[in-house]
């Protein structure tokens, strides 16, 4: 190698890395050629490159030089300085050069060339070659190049030469074969229709690389075809999802020892995909998935990812009620998760599945509340992507409110038209909660979508008035309002209303302002006439406005005023704008032209257009005949343009998410029907849904629903959020708690309210009454409490009292009449703690507090991995309760996801019925511990009786969340020398009488503790606990005259501290 | 689906770029502008993926490195997060100590890891065969 390559070669990484205009890079860059050339470049600002790069060797040169150069090339075309005279040099590197240079010829042209560039035909004489070739590397390096890129019409030529490597001996040459195959496939689908058997045998290859390859032809293939041809594969597929899981592949494939993770989510995309409404081949797979789902515990990004994969799948392929409720606790994994990138993983999750299970939506209100303040936008964008799945005719005022919010601060174009598009889509979906509303929201897609948003959406809601619905009434108080609206618009400035805007107002004020009683035309026009006078109106809007004043000049005085305005434009340069100008002098003098133009909107309907234009035929028939090109409708037109599929990058191409056709005026709800369903679930005057039919309670929620559909009170969306703390929390807990902690909890309550007010709003009309639920909430109807569900618990971190929302409402037969419904049951409430935790360790059921007719009991059960907390609710009186609303919360525990933790609960009673209610806890006290036990404080639960009102709060020991630690001396051993932080104490033992110490202490500590005792060794004894969410700590101990010396150890920094503590007071309290 | 991978400095100077969907060269300035900015603005705390346009952005800090990729809005983000980390191991793997720059070298394993925007290999030892050979053949 010549001297100079070798230092430029070696120089290389060096620049490119230290281009970052240290001082250092200068004196390295002089070194070398390619470093001058580097700093040249940079220096650049005309495209004249290639002068420069062509200034090296001069006179024939070796492959080795031209590699080089090629190298310099490539960084050009990176930079954005094309070197398209280099495209030529690279081909034939490929084809002269030995393998390395080779390798950079065939590299260079892949990145140089596209798909149909003229040069690439040269390319195809080497590749035939290289393919023939006897070395292996130049074989491997042609079929690179050929799934990279190749020449659509020359694939016949290759073709059974890359057939042939499919039975090559080596694994590489295979897999590389069907990426091959599969990039024809991609390019030319019928080219290769006749091998697909052998993409069966690639599927079956021996070599785990070759049938992860054949699964990209697969997926596409199900994708584009019939996914019927295929299942038969069903089987297979399984079959390989299972091995994979099952660890059968060989280490090499892990990833932070996870077995190919992305051939897992390859796999899961074709089962989803195989699936997807089919029984038969679902039950096949529900096994692996469950497999999968249980596999994926590892708390490591990339099971997430496979998790997500799986999520999707489950609830793609057809339901299994099992599946789905596990798939349900994995979304809480991700939503609930501290990480942020889970979180937003979680909410696109949500969004998928919500359209098939509204409630779990429900299931995680808060979170997604919360989400929606969330400080990075992205995550607020993807809430609101939910929020729009959610929607329907009850929420729908503030999820629009929302996204408006969200567009008012947004200053990304694109996102502006894709969420205006929504909103419109969701105003005009449900225009008819209220005519106000629907106006309001209009106008404020107008000026927010301004100028760039799609032209549909004014048209749409132009149309939406003209034609109307099905009442005339409530079609004229429409149309009313938007003139209204528009005329005080027009009052204020309108410098900064967007030109569609002004274009809209211009064509409602000159349809529909006869409507209003007491305007005069002439009143219109002269407003018009003032937006004219802006020179920063465009043309289009002026003949807007033109052709609004023809329709307003009824009177002559309107007619004076327009015209004055029109001559102007009369003699203008704009054809358009003229010939509007001239219509309206013409329609003027013209009064029975006019009127059969433009007849006054109630004549319109009987107006009879030829839609199909049949009178233009001749003029057709005649243009053909003269050789024109047929007439393509825009779609066709349409798609022949993006048959070449790119990138997309003008704005204005996108197409609406949801195109606003579908939601036309044949398929709208009508508005009667739809005030009819609203005021069934909203107005006050009915009695209460029965029998858990709507899970999310409208108790708190502001009635804007009435029998006459929306009830317009000024913003009734704005008030909805904003409303005071309604008044069943009224500052009226004079029990069981003292000022301060009123105070506290009350502001508590107020921003909790906010929320939970937003929440109502938000989820009303989610639940069982909107789709048939296939989740078993988890949390159940009450009325039956022995057979009640705990939410399971898990390693989650956080309290799950979200589920704990959806405790229903139930009448059940209870029927102990409440004479014996004294204080002393309680000795019968445990019995009712659901069965998943009778087993258990459990404290004694302690009344917390009472009031005239509910009393509230609580224990702690300890379960394996959380603290649950029952607590029981029982009515003490004589008479039935019609309503009891309960607010759980721990705002005080200062953990991140605990703010969303506080629940709503409240249900109905029969008569005589005694009452109880579990709400089943689970938190992770780690967190405790490392905020130290003072923050422990913060259970508190509110019950709310009428008027009077039950207020307590609980604190659980910090010592509730230990659990022995079972493990052996050895083990013990191993764990002690590995762990950082250690505390040690003497403690005194204070009964001197006993015989052993040692024992009777460690007894002491195990049973108030939960601790293990390891071993004991003569006087010394060592014992072991974990935490509830697994963090050890270890503890060695031994006497010495009437002292206890304690040694603690653990990975966490504070906890051998706090453990201390409790281990002192449980050896005094002995 | 993955449309382009780019590695980018702290100074939004491009040290590699791969586009796996044809773009005209003037396009990709202009693209590789405001995907570097709309990447580099974001705070550590924030979400490693960014909309643009109609598809999203995933990128990765390595030092005063970045790694940003273009995929489309069905792609599995966290899928495509860890592939980066993935290649970059595979970098590492390779370059043993610092992710040196050999352009060529990383595009040869670029192109055995993507091809047309899809997934096609992510175990390293497979990854970095061919380029093992070559370095080989090279040598002797």
């Amino acid at each position: 190698m010549s001297d100079v390559v070798e230092k430029t070669l070696t120089a290389l990484p060096g620049l490119l890395l230290s281009l970052d205009s240290q001082p250092g890079a200068a004196k390295l860059c002089a070194t070398s050629r390619l470093g001058s050339l580097v700093r040249s470049i940079t220096e650049l600002t005309s495209k004249n490159v290639g002068e420069e790069m062509a200034e090296p060797p001069a006179g024939p040169r070796s492959p080795k030089q031209m590699k080089e150069i090629m190298v310099r090339a490539i960084y050009c075309e990176m930079l954005g300085y094309e070197a398209s005279f280099s495209y030529i040099h690279a081909i034939k590197l490929a084809q002269q050069g030995s393998v390395l240079e080779k390798r950079v010829g065939y590299l260079a042209v892949s990145l140089f060339l596209h798909e149909s560039h003229d040069l690439l035909l040269l390319l195809v004489n080497t590749v035939l070659k290289d393919l023939q070739s006897t070395n292996l590397i130049e074989v491997c390096m042609a079929l690179t190049v050929v799934s990279q890129i190749f020449p659509k019409d020359m694939i016949p030529a290759v073709l059974p030469l890359v057939e042939d490597k499919l039975t090559h001996s080596k694994e590489i040459i295979r897999r590389k074969a069907v990426l091959a195959l599969y990039k024809f496939y991609l390019i030319a689908p019928n080219q290769v229709q006749h091998i697909h058997d052998k993409f069966r045998k690639a599927l079956c290859d021996k070599d785990p690389g070759v049938m992860t390859a054949s699964l990209h032809i697969y997926l596409k293939l199900i994708k584009v075809c019939l996914a019927s041809n295929y299942k038969d594969l069903t089987d297979s597929f399984v079959t390989i999802l299972k091995q994979v899981v099952g660890g059968k592949l060989p280490v090499d494939f892990n990833y932070h020892s996870v077995p190919a993770p992305w051939l897992q989510m390859q796999l899961l995309r074709i089962l989803a995909l195989l699936g997807k409404e089919d029984q038969r081949t679902s039950e096949m797979m529900y096994e692996v998935l469950d497999e999968s789902l249980r596999r994926a515990e590892i708390n490591h990004n990339i099971t997430y990812a496979i998790l997500y994969e799986c999520l999707k799948t489950i609830y793609t392929i057809h339901p299994k009620s099992e599946l789905l409720e596990k798939a349900a606790k994995c979304i809480g994994k991700f939503v609930l998760s501290p990480k942020i990138n889970l979180k937003y993983l979680g909410l696109k999750a949500l969004t998928y599945v919500v359209q098939q299970d509204p409630n779990l939506a429900l299931q995680h209100q808060m979170t997604i509340i919360e989400c929606l303040d969330h400080s990075d936008p992205i995550i607020k964008r993807e809430t609101l992507e939910l929020l729009y799945r959610i929607t329907n005719g009850q929420n729908v005022s503030v999820i629009v409110e929302k996204m408006l919010d969200f567009l008012r601060l947004s200053k990304d174009e694109y996102t502006t038209i894709d969420l205006v598009g929504k909103v419109a889509e969701l105003a005009e979906k449900y225009p008819f909660p209220c005519s106000v509303w629907f106006i309001q929201t209009m106008n404020a897609i107008f000026s927010i979508g301004g100028d760039v948003m799609q032209p549909d959406i004014p048209n749409n809601f132009l149309r939406l008035l003209a034609e109307g619905f099905d009442s005339d009434e409530e079609d004229r108080q429409l149309r009313l309002l938007a003139v209204d609206s528009y005329l005080s618009l027009l009052e204020c400035d309108t410098s900064g209303l967007p030109q569609r805007f002004l274009q809209v107002i211009s064509w409602v004020l000159g349809e529909f302002s006869f409507l209003k009683e007491g305007l005069e035309p002439a009143d219109v026009v002269e407003r018009l006439g003032k937006l004219l006078d802006d020179d920063a109106i465009t043309t289009e809007t002026r003949c807007w406005v033109l052709a609004a004043m023809s329709k307003l000049c009824g009177s002559s005085d309107a007619l004076c005023k327009a015209e004055k305005v029109a001559h102007k434009y009369t003699s203008c340069l704009d054809t358009a704008l003229r010939q509007q100008a001239v219509e309206l002098e013409l329609l003027g003098r013209d009064v029975d032209l006019r009127t059969r133009v433009l007849p006054q909107h109630g004549a319109r309907n009987q107006l009879e257009v030829d839609s199909s234009l049949s009178f233009l035929d001749g003029f057709v028939s005649d243009a053909l005949a003269r050789g024109a090109a047929p007439y393509k409708p825009p779609h066709q037109r349409q798609e022949e343009l993006s048959q070449e599929k790119i990138l997309n990058f003008e704005p204005y191409g996108l197409s609406l998410p949801v195109s606003l056709s579908a939601c036309s005026l044949t398929d709208r709800q009508s508005p009667t029907a739809l005030s009819l369903s609203s005021s069934l679930s909203g107005n006050s005057a009915d009695p209460p849904l029965k029998a858990g039919s709507n899970l999310l309670k409208l108790e708190g929620v502001k009635r804007v629903w009435g029998k006459q559909g929306y009830l317009p009170e000024k913003q009734a969306t704005e008030e909805a959020l904003a409303q005071e703390p309604s008044s069943i929390f009224a500052p009226s807990h004079q029990q069981a708690c003292s000022e301060s902690q009123q105070t506290t909890f009350s502001t508590i309550v107020e921003q909790d309210q906010e929320k939970r007010q937003l929440a109502s709003s938000l989820f009303v009309g989610l639940g069982s009454q909107n789709a048939p639920c296939l989740v078993r909430t988890v949390a159940q109807n009450l009325s039956d409490s022995t057979s009640e569900a705990v939410p399971a618990v898990g390693n989650t971190e956080v309290v799950e009292a979200s589920e704990v929302s959806s405790l229903s409402g139930g009448s059940g037969p209870l029927a102990q009449p409440s004479s014996q419904v004294e204080r002393g049951l309680e000795s019968d409430l445990p019995s009712r703690l659901p069965a998943t935790l009778v087993g258990l360790l459990r404290s004694d059921v302690e009344e917390l507090c009472s009031g005239e007719s509910l009393s509230l009991s609580a224990c702690k059960v300890f379960d394996a991995d959380a603290l649950v907390l029952a607590i029981f609710l029982s009515n003490i009186s004589d008479s039935s309760i019609q309503e009891v609303s309960c607010l759980i919360s721990s705002e005080q525990l200062k953990v991140p996801e605990m703010c969303s933790t506080f629940s709503v609960l409240s249900f109905y009673l029969n008569e005589f019925v005694l009452f109880s209610l579990f709400v089943c806890f689970s938190l992770c006290l780690n967190h405790l511990y490392s905020e130290g036990v003072a923050q422990c404080q913060g259970w508190e639960e509110h019950l709310n009786l009428g008027e009077a009102s039950l207020y307590h709060s609980v604190s659980p020991p910090a010592s509730c969340s230990c659990r022995p630690l079972p493990l052996t001396t050895e083990e013990y051993g191993k764990m002690w020398l590995s762990f950082s932080h250690d505390v040690k104490q003497n403690l005194m033992l204070l009964k001197h009488e006993e015989e052993d110490q040692l024992e009777a202490a460690l007894t002491a500590l195990k049973e108030k503790l939960c601790l293990h005792i390891v071993d004991v060794i003569g006087a010394e004894g060592i014992m072991a606990c974990q935490l509830v969410s697994g963090r050890p700590c270890l503890l060695h101990c031994h006497t010495h005259g009437g002292m206890l010396a304690i040694w603690l150890r653990s990975p966490i920094a504070d906890l051998p501290d706090c453990l201390l503590y409790h281990c002192q007071k449980a050896i005094q309290e002995r | 689906m993955i449309k382009f991978l780019l590695m980018v400095n702290k100074q939004g100077q491009i040290r590699l770029s791969k586009y796996y969907e044809h773009i005209d060269l003037a396009k990709r300035a202009s693209l590789e502008v405001d995907v570097i900015k709309g990447c580099l603005s974001r705070k550590k705390e924030e979400c490693s993926f960014v909309e643009y346009k109609d598809y999203k952005l995933v990128y990765r800090q390595y030092a005063s490195l970045f790694v940003m990729v273009g995929v489309s809005e069905n792609e599995n983000e966290l899928a495509v997060y860890e592939l980066v980390h993935n290649f970059v191991e595979v970098l590492d793997k390779y370059f043993s100590r610092v992710i040196m720059f050999n352009l060529e070298k990383v595009h040869v394993i670029l192109d055995e890891m993507i091809l047309n925007g899809h997934i096609v290999e992510t175990n390293k030892s497979r990854i970095l065969a061919p380029l093992l050979v070559l370095d080989k053949m090279a040598e002797s």
